[in-house]
This record gives C-alpha cells, sequence and structure tokens, in this order.
C-alpha cells in the first residue's frame, strides 16, 4: 500500500521564528518531516512546540507580519514551496493541499453563510481544473456537505456559522478542505475543541475520507491512541524540533527518545493505575532555547555533549529515527 | 424574530433618553440666573406685564408643573417662541434645519466613502509610503479642528484662490429651486433646474469638507486597524489556505468584518459633526439651524437652546437606530443572538 | 498571537488577579511606547507645551503682552525674529499670548479631568459590577440621556446660560465629560467581574469593597489613562471651541479659540493673527493624540 519512492512532501530543515519583544522567538528549529503518497501520517507533540506553525508554513498562511524563515525547505513534489511564484501557489492551495484547522469556529468567517464560503472554494479552485464541471457550484457544495454527513445540507448554505454547532463546523471545514480533489490533507487537532464522542465522530469520518479517497494525511493529534489507531507514521515533535519517527508499532514498543517515553508513559490508561508519571518541568523559552538539544532541560540523563549542538536525526534501526545523543553511543 | 425584538428595545430606549434629555435642559434651563420673562421683555418692560409673561409662562408654578406644561407643548410641536426672530420656534427650525441637513448629509457621505478608502488602501499597503502618508494624514486630519480648518479654507479660498464659494447656500441672482424637501440640491435635481444644482453643490463642498476632515480620519484609522487586526485571525489563513485568490479575501472575506467597526462608530461621529456645525455654519454664514442654535446661545434664548438640543437628540437617536440596524445587515451575530447588549 | 511565554495551564493562571504591571514592567513598557516614533514625537510634543507653560513668565519673550497690554506702533507686525509669530491688533507679540493661552487650555483639561473621571469611573465601575440589577440599570440609563448629545452642543448651551468665564466653559465641559469614562469603566468592569479570578475572589468571601476596588478597578486602570491621555486634546479642543464663540476666558487674558476667532476678522492681509494660534490647537491636540495612541499601543499587549 506505500509507495516508499513517491515522496509527497519532504520539509527538510526547517526554521520559522517570530519577531518579538526582546529579539526572536525560535520556534522552528530544524523540522524534518516526510510524506510519501497515500501514506497517513501522524504528529504529535505537547501544545506550543510548532505543530501548527509547521503546517502553516507549507501553504505560507502564517498570519502575515513579524515571521521569518531563516532557513529550510519545503518541497511538495519536488518543488520548493517556499519558492514558488504567487501563480503556484495558488495552485498548490487549490488543488493539492488543503488544511482543516483545530477550531472550526475560529476557522470559519463569521460574517458570511457557509454557501458563500464553500461556494467560493470551489468556484476558484475550479480555475486550475482541466477538465470542466458539468454541475454547478451550488451542487457541488451540496455535495460536499453531503459527504461528510451534514443533513439538510440545502438549508445548511444559507446557514450562518454561529447557527451550527461546533461539530456540524468542523464538517463544515472538513467539506471545504475536500470540495475538490486533494493530494494530502493536513488535519490540526480536528475536534480537539469539541465533545469526545463528536470528536470521535470526526475521527471516523476523516478515517473514512482518507480511505475512500487514498489522499495523504498528516493528521496533528494530543491523543496517542489515535494516531495509533490511524496512521502509517508518527512523528514526535518536541520544542521544535522532530526528536523521533517511526511506525506506530515500533515508536509503541520501543521508544527510544526520552521524550518519547515520558510522553507514552503520561496516557493514563483506563485500565486503572493511578496518575501517571509524566514528564516535569515545561517547555523552554523560545526567546533564549537552550543551546544543543532542547529537551536537556526535561531530561533525566543529561550528558555534557546535550548542551554543545543540537543533535541530528540518527537511524536507530530500519525507518526509525530519534535525535539523541543517548543512542548514538 | 429576535432582531425584531431588539430594535423594539431600542427604541423605547431612545424615547426613554430623549425624555431624560428634555429633563435635563429643562432643570438646566430653569436653574441659571435670571428671570426668563425679565429677559423676554427687556430691562424697561413695566413689572406687571413681566409679571403677566410669568404667568403665561406658568413661571409661577412648582418646577415639576412647569415642565409638564413645557413637554406638553413640546409634543404637540411648540416649542414656544424664539426672543430673536419674534417667531414660533417651530416654524423657525422647519425653516433652517433642512440647511443642516443637506450638510450633514453631504459630510457624512464623504465621510464615510474616503475612511472606507483610505483605510482600505492603508492596511492594504501596511508599512508601505501608502500606509505612512494615509496615517500621517489621519493624525493631522483628526488633530485639526472642523472651525480651524474653516478658517484656513475661508483663508485660501476665499482671497487666495477663489475657485469655490466660501458664503451661504447659493450665490446671489441664482434663482432657488422651489422649496419641497428643502434640500437645494435635491430640490434643484427634482425640478430640472441644473443651475441651481450645480451652485448648490459647489457651496455644499468647503463647509462639509471641513465638517468631515475629523471624523473621516478617524474612521480611516478605525478600518485600517480593524482590517489589519481581522488578517491575523485564522479564518483568513483558512480561506487563503484554500486558495481563495488574494483580492477575493481583501475586498470581500476581510473587508465585510471590519467595517463593522467602523460602521458603529459612525453614530458618534455623526454627531461630532452636528456639534461642529454649531461653528462651521457661522464661519461659512450657513443659514442653518447650528448658527440658528449659536445665536440664541448668545442671546440667552431660552426656549430656543432647549429645543434644537431636543432636535439634535432626536437626530442622533435616529441616527443611532440607522447605524443599528446597517451594523445588523452586515453583522448575523448581532441579527441572530440576544446576547448583546445595549 | 504570540506570548514569549506560553501558558501551561491557563485555568491556574487565571485564579490569580493580573497584577498592575507598569513599574514592574519599565524597560517592556519604554520598548512598546518607544517602537513607534511618532509616540516619541507626542511625548516631546507634550513635554515642550507643559514646560513652556508652566514656565512662561520667564521663557516667552513678552510676557507682559499677555494682558491688558497695547502698543500702536507695534500693531501688525509680520512675523520676525523680533516676533516669532507676529504681533496683533494691539502690537502684543502673539508668541508669547500663545504660550500664555497654553496656559489657560491645559489647566481647563486637568480641572475637567480630575474632577470629571473619578466619578465618572466610579459610577461605572459600580454599574458594571452589579451588572444586570436595578444599580446598573440606574446607571446606565442616566449616562445614555447625557451621551445623547455631542458634549460640544450642551457645553455651548451650558456655558452660554452661565456668565462667560473660564470658570464656567470648565464647569460646561465637567458636566458633559464623566459619562464617557463611565461607559468605558462599565464595559471593562462587567467583562472583568466575570474573570476566574474575580469569581475566585468571590467565593473565599471578599468584601465587596475589595472586590471592586482591589480586584476588578486596576484592571480597568490602563484604559481609562490612555483615554485621559487622549482626552486632553479633545478638552483642549472644546474650551478652544468655546472661547471661539467667546464662551471662555475672556480678552485681554489670551485663549486659544479667542486668539483665532479676533484674528479672523483681519484676514487675509494679517493671516498671522489667526493661523499661528490655530497652528497651536492643531499642535497641541496632535500631541496628545499621538502621546495617547503610544500609551495605548504600550498598554494593549499586542503584537502588531
Amino acid at each position: 500500500m506505500k509507495n516508499q519512492e513517491n515522496i509527497l512532501l519532504n520539509i527538510k530543515d526547517l526554521h520559522v521564528w517570530y519577531r518579538v519583544y526582546g529579539g526572536y522567538l525560535k520556534v522552528l528549529n530544524g523540522v524534518h518531516l516526510m510524506v510519501r503518497e497515500g501514506e497517513r501520517v501522524g504528529l504529535v507533540g505537547e501544545a506550543g512546540c510548532g505543530k501548527t506553525t509547521t503546517m502553516k508554513s507549507i501553504l505560507q498562511i502564517l498570519p502575515p507580519g513579524d515571521f521569518h524563515i531563516p532557513q529550510g525547505q519545503i518541497f511538495y513534489k519536488g518543488q520548493d514551496v517556499l519558492k514558488m511564484s504567487f501563480k503556484e501557489l495558488q495552485r498548490l492551495r487549490s488543488r493539492e493541499i488543503a488544511m482543516i484547522f483545530q477550531d472550526p469556529t475560529a476557522a470559519l468567517n463569521p460574517v458570511f453563510i457557509i454557501g458563500t464560503q464553500i461556494g467560493d472554494v470551489i468556484k476558484y479552485s475550479a480555475a486550475f481544473e482541466e477538465n470542466e464541471h458539468k454541475e454547478t457550484i451550488k451542487e457541488q457544495s451540496i455535495k460536499a456537505l453531503k459527504e461528510v454527513y451534514l443533513p439538510d445540507p440545502e438549508r445548511m448554505l444559507i446557514n450562518y456559522p454561529l447557527q451550527l454547532s461546533g461539530g456540524m463546523k468542523q464538517r463544515v471545514c472538513i467539506a471545504m478542505a475536500i470540495s475538490s480533489p486533494r493530494n494530502l490533507l493536513i488535519a490540526d487537532e480536528p475536534g480537539t475543541s469539541l465533545d469526545v464522542t463528536i470528536q470521535d465522530q470526526i475521527m471516523r469520518l476523516l478515517n473514512e475520507i482518507v480511505e475512500k479517497r487514498k489522499t495523504s494525511i498528516i493528521l496533528i493529534t494530543h491523543s496517542l491512541g489515535v494516531a495509533k489507531e490511524m496512521t502509517d507514521r508518527i512523528y514526535v515533535m518536541y520544542a521544535g524540533t522532530i526528536v523521533e519517527t517511526a511506525t506506530p508499532e515500533v515508536l509503541f514498543k520501543n521508544p527510544v527518545h526520552p521524550y518519547t517515553k515520558g510522553l507514552l508513559a503520561s496516557v493514563p490508561k483506563i485500565s486503572g493505575g493511578g496518575i501517571t508519571k509524566g514528564i516535569p518541568g515545561k517547555l523552554p523559552s523560545y526567546l533564549n532555547p537552550p543551546s544543543g538539544c532542547r529537551f536537556q532541560l526535561r531530561c533525566e540523563q543529561g550528558d555534557p555533549i546535550c548542551s554543545e549542538k543540537p543533535p541530528q536525526l540518527f537511524e536507530v534501526e530500519k525507518d526509525h529515527l530519534v535525535a539523541c545523543y543517548l543512542t548514538q553511543r | 424574530m429576535k432582531f425584531g425584538s431588539f430594535l423594539l428595545k431600542r427604541l423605547l430606549l431612545s424615547i426613554f433618553v430623549i425624555f431624560g434629555l428634555s429633563i435635563v435642559i429643562f432643570i438646566i434651563a430653569r436653574v441659571v440666573p435670571g428671570d426668563p420673562a425679565r429677559m423676554a421683555l427687556g430691562p424697561r418692560a413695566p413689572e406687571e406685564v413681566v409679571q403677566r409673561l410669568r404667568q403665561e409662562m406658568h413661571l409661577d408654578k412648582p418646577l415639576p408643573e412647569q415642565y409638564f406644561y413645557w413637554i406638553r407643548g413640546v409634543l404637540s410641536g411648540d416649542f414656544g417662541r424664539s426672543l430673536v426672530t419674534k417667531r414660533a420656534v417651530s416654524e423657525d427650525i422647519k425653516e433652517f434645519l433642512p440647511a443642516t441637513m443637506e450638510l450633514a448629509i453631504f459630510a457624512g457621505i464623504l465621510m464615510a466613502i474616503f475612511a472606507v478608502l483610505l483605510g482600505t488602501l492603508a492596511a492594504r499597503y501596511k508599512d508601505t509610503w501608502v500606509d505612512s502618508l494615509i496615517r500621517t494624514l489621519s493624525y493631522f486630519g483628526v488633530a485639526i479642528p472642523a472651525f480651524v480648518a474653516a478658517i484656513i479654507f475661508m483663508l485660501l479660498f476665499g482671497y487666495y484662490w477663489p475657485i469655490l464659494p466660501v458664503l451661504s447656500r447659493l450665490s446671489p441672482g441664482i434663482i432657488p429651486p422651489v422649496r419641497i424637501t428643502g434640500l437645494l440640491t435635491l430640490d434643484s435635481l427634482i425640478q430640472g433646474n441644473f443651475v441651481a444644482f450645480w451652485d448648490a453643490f459647489k457651496h455644499l463642498i468647503l463647509p462639509s469638507v471641513a465638517l468631515s476632515l475629523g471624523g473621516l480620519f478617524q474612521e480611516a484609522r478605525i478600518t485600517r486597524s480593524a482590517m489589519i487586526e481581522n488578517i491575523r485571525k485564522d479564518f483568513l489563513s483558512a480561506e487563503r489556505g484554500y486558495g481563495i485568490p488574494e483580492r477575493v479575501i481583501m475586498f470581500k472575506y476581510l473587508l465585510k468584518p471590519s467595517l463593522i467597526p467602523t460602521v458603529s462608530m459612525m453614530g458618534l461621529d455623526f454627531a461630532s459633526l452636528f456639534a461642529n456645525a454649531f461653528l462651521v455654519e457661522t464661519i461659512f454664514n450657513w443659514p442653518g439651524i447650528s448658527r440658528y442654535g449659536i445665536s440664541a446661545m448668545m442671546h440667552k434664548d431660552l426656549s430656543v437652546i432647549s429645543a434644537v438640543i431636543i432636535v439634535f437628540g432626536a437626530i442622533f437617536v435616529v441616527a443611532n437606530i440607522i447605524v443599528d440596524i446597517i451594523v445588523a445587515f452586515l453583522d448575523p451575530r448581532v441579527r441572530l443572538s440576544t446576547s448583546r447588549g445595549i | 498571537m504570540i506570548n514569549s511565554n506560553l501558558p501551561n495551564n491557563s485555568i491556574a493562571i487565571s485564579l490569580v488577579r493580573p497584577k498592575s504591571i507598569f513599574w514592574l514592567n519599565l524597560g517592556k513598557n519604554w520598548y512598546r511606547f518607544s517602537r513607534n516614533t511618532l509616540s516619541i514625537v507626542g511625548l516631546v510634543i507634550v513635554a515642550g507645551i507643559i514646560i513652556s507653560a508652566i514656565f512662561a513668565p520667564w521663557i516667552t519673550p513678552y510676557p507682559e503682552h499677555a494682558g491688558p497690554f497695547v502698543d500702536f506702533d507695534n500693531t501688525g507686525q509680520p512675523p520676525s525674529l523680533q516676533h516669532l509669530c507676529g504681533t496683533d491688533n494691539m502690537g502684543r507679540d502673539i508668541f508669547s499670548r500663545i504660550i500664555f493661552a497654553f496656559r489657560g487650555a491645559l489647566i481647563m483639561a486637568v480641572v475637567v479631568l480630575a474632577i470629571a473621571v473619578p466619578p465618572g469611573a466610579l459610577l461605572g465601575l459600580t454599574a458594571g459590577y452589579f451588572q444586570n440589577t436595578w444599580i446598573d440599570a440606574v446607571i446606565m440609563r442616566i449616562t445614555d440621556i447625557f451621551l445623547s448629545v455631542p458634549p460640544l452642543i450642551l457645553a455651548l448651551a451650558i456655558a452660554a446660560m452661565l456668565k462667560p468665564t473660564l470658570m464656567n466653559a470648565m464647569i460646561a465641559v465637567t458636566v458633559m465629560w464623566w459619562p464617557w469614562y463611565t461607559r468605558l469603566v462599565y464595559g471593562m468592569a462587567s467583562s472583568v467581574s466575570n474573570e476566574y479570578f474575580v469569581i475566585a475572589a468571590d467565593l473565599t468571601g471578599a468584601s465587596k469593597f475589595h472586590i471592586l476596588f482591589r480586584e476588578i478597578l486596576p484592571n480597568c486602570l490602563s484604559p481609562v489613562f490612555t483615554k485621559m491621555a487622549l482626552d486632553v486634546g479633545w478638552v483642549i479642543l472644546i474650551g478652544a471651541s468655546l472661547s471661539f464663540v467667546g464662551l471662555g476666558e475672556q480678552p485681554p487674558t489670551p485663549a486659544l479659540g479667542q486668539m483665532v476667532s479676533d484674528g479672523s476678522r483681519y484676514m487675509p492681509t494679517f493671516w498671522w493673527m489667526t493661523i499661528f494660534p490655530a497652528l497651536a490647537i492643531v499642535l497641541a491636540i496632535l500631541g496628545f493624540n499621538l502621546l495617547g495612541d503610544g500609551l495605548r499601543d504600550m498598554f494593549e499587549k499586542r503584537v502588531e
């Protein structure tokens, strides 16, 4: 099912900084991430570790202003997104990649009806289409809304976002993302802001869409369980760097990086066993991050070399990369 | 519908506010030193005559009763008599109000159009010379009081560069149109009197520009900062991410939500436009209700002062309701939810 | 929005009242303020106006011209090195008179704000804390009445009915100024009252007085200070408008509006009699506006 050769997205050594009082927040510090065609990739890590920033960089939709990309490349089908012309970028957004945001309430424009918003996505995406559609924009919108199992799609079109529940809004967002064919979906913690049961429905819906359409997906999630169920490969992110990547089976059986170990240990077991151990401490300051490994301050097995320079990803076994000096000895 | 009840509530509140305003005005007019009857008749009138007028004006009754007589008159359109023009105040208002309305409406239109235009331009070209120029202009535009602008216009256009008229509503020798609405430009257009229309229009330009400057630049700044704030919102990132072209984002998805704060401020700016009209009409010799009001103030003509303030209060109440309706049209959150307080 | 330290536990943080951080973060606040050159320009203008107004008798070239002084040999002199802004129809130095006029304008602004802001803010605070009760209804409906007419119109009316003096102009403007602070603080206080740290204080049995003045009030102060800085300019404007129509400081004491109005009778030949006082008004409003904007940028912790 996986095609090892066809690399769809390849992020190499991506750095993203935000300008603030007193200098730059060095949020991303060399992110490496690869998505093959048809692959389902999970990205896990605690809040504020730069997952959303990475994803927004792929589409070049970081809020305009004080961000800065000092180095790195984002290759999509062999072409560097950071060097794309305006037209190419537009095509990338319209036909290749779509992102589903974490909070559907913030992701929908509050002052336009659903029909206008989804209709415009379809309308401007059609400009890049080779063969013409016979259906009208309205018919296509209804089709997309039906595909995400929204009841009464006709009426849905004339509703404003505030008339819908959170789960419905997230379905609308998914409908917008799949209203025209895409090769890669980015789902940024879809449903984290929703009830657990609704979250589960959204996840199942996403899974179904990915299965049916054979698209690749990057799924950002807090839940290691979801990542295990739904993905072919998991990337673990900590403070703006990828610290470990492997298939779910390998990762859960043989975690190597101390952060991954801690992350797995902090999942509460439904079978009991009390409060989990977790990882003491918190994310380092992005303003003055420690030189070297960004996890050193929370790591129990520190070594002098950890504070010298950041560890590079290193293959500990086939398809299992870890960025930690402790494994390289 | 929810919006209907919101509007009704708004209307009831407005009526309450106008009544409250009438009480405030009444109290102010009565507590100031001086006897209105004596002032009306002058210092040399015999005491019995003053006494008789005092009775006629119900000045011998207790204050609440006086208020009752006064408000009863106001409700039936009787604001009393002007000491200066010696006519019924309501007659005077009918004569002078349209000139002020014409000026204010024209200035309001100028304000709205240019504010949105300049604000959008500045936001679109943020941190370029366009933005800097508009922002610098705004700082000065907001800081120049309307009466200072009016004086400068008088100096420039009245003496050095007389391409636009600076006094009154119509040049001498132009036959004014028959009065229908009282707005000269509108009346002359209706009657096909294009000579009068063009002349009246030219007379409108300088006073209305002087009036609108402050509000215009303030609104432009609000539009700009609302746009810049909304640019950072997730929904714009999302829309951009779905491949919607930049110009559609700018003029549709960004402009509409950004207009909400601008329009909400319009009511307040429209009010300050009327306030500034007091000085600007005097400078340009514009025969409107503000000039009428200010001459009444100079002569302590209490019934005129109260009447003018109540008329203005009513105008602002109506303007604010219109603004609320426009905001509700732009913002479904207002239309569809009752959670918004008044 | 990006904060330099990302909150790990937002609930725990919101239970603690945010401290009034102005003095603790002086360096950071100064950075925010000075990042915008215009704020510095505003500060310089305001400082210049205040200092020159305080020391007017010592720094003006002709301090005696700020009173009943007549010099018929020097009437209507154009601007020169001797008379920077020319002289008026009485032969008085306009520059000196402008500096002295700033005194009256500033005194008016300070007095009006000092009298209007505390009760206005207090009413807003009370109404905001007791929102949706009769206290809220009574206070805010009365405020609505005063807000229904622009301050200039009622101030003109009040000033006109009283005797035209600076004192009465101040009374008139003060009467019209408090409701704006009531509304401002009301909005702030009613949202702050619903914050966790206020609810927490309420649940732990803190007194109403403590909640109002120690928990809520400090969190409403920065917009009030910002508005006060801006309002100095606006009070100067209203004062100038009143004195322009003759309701304010009476001649021979100089007032900005009165100088513009008097000078306009000698246009266009003696344009400097009008233009320089007019520019002085613009400069004062501009300075306080820029300063106020700078303060707002400083208090509102947003990254632009």
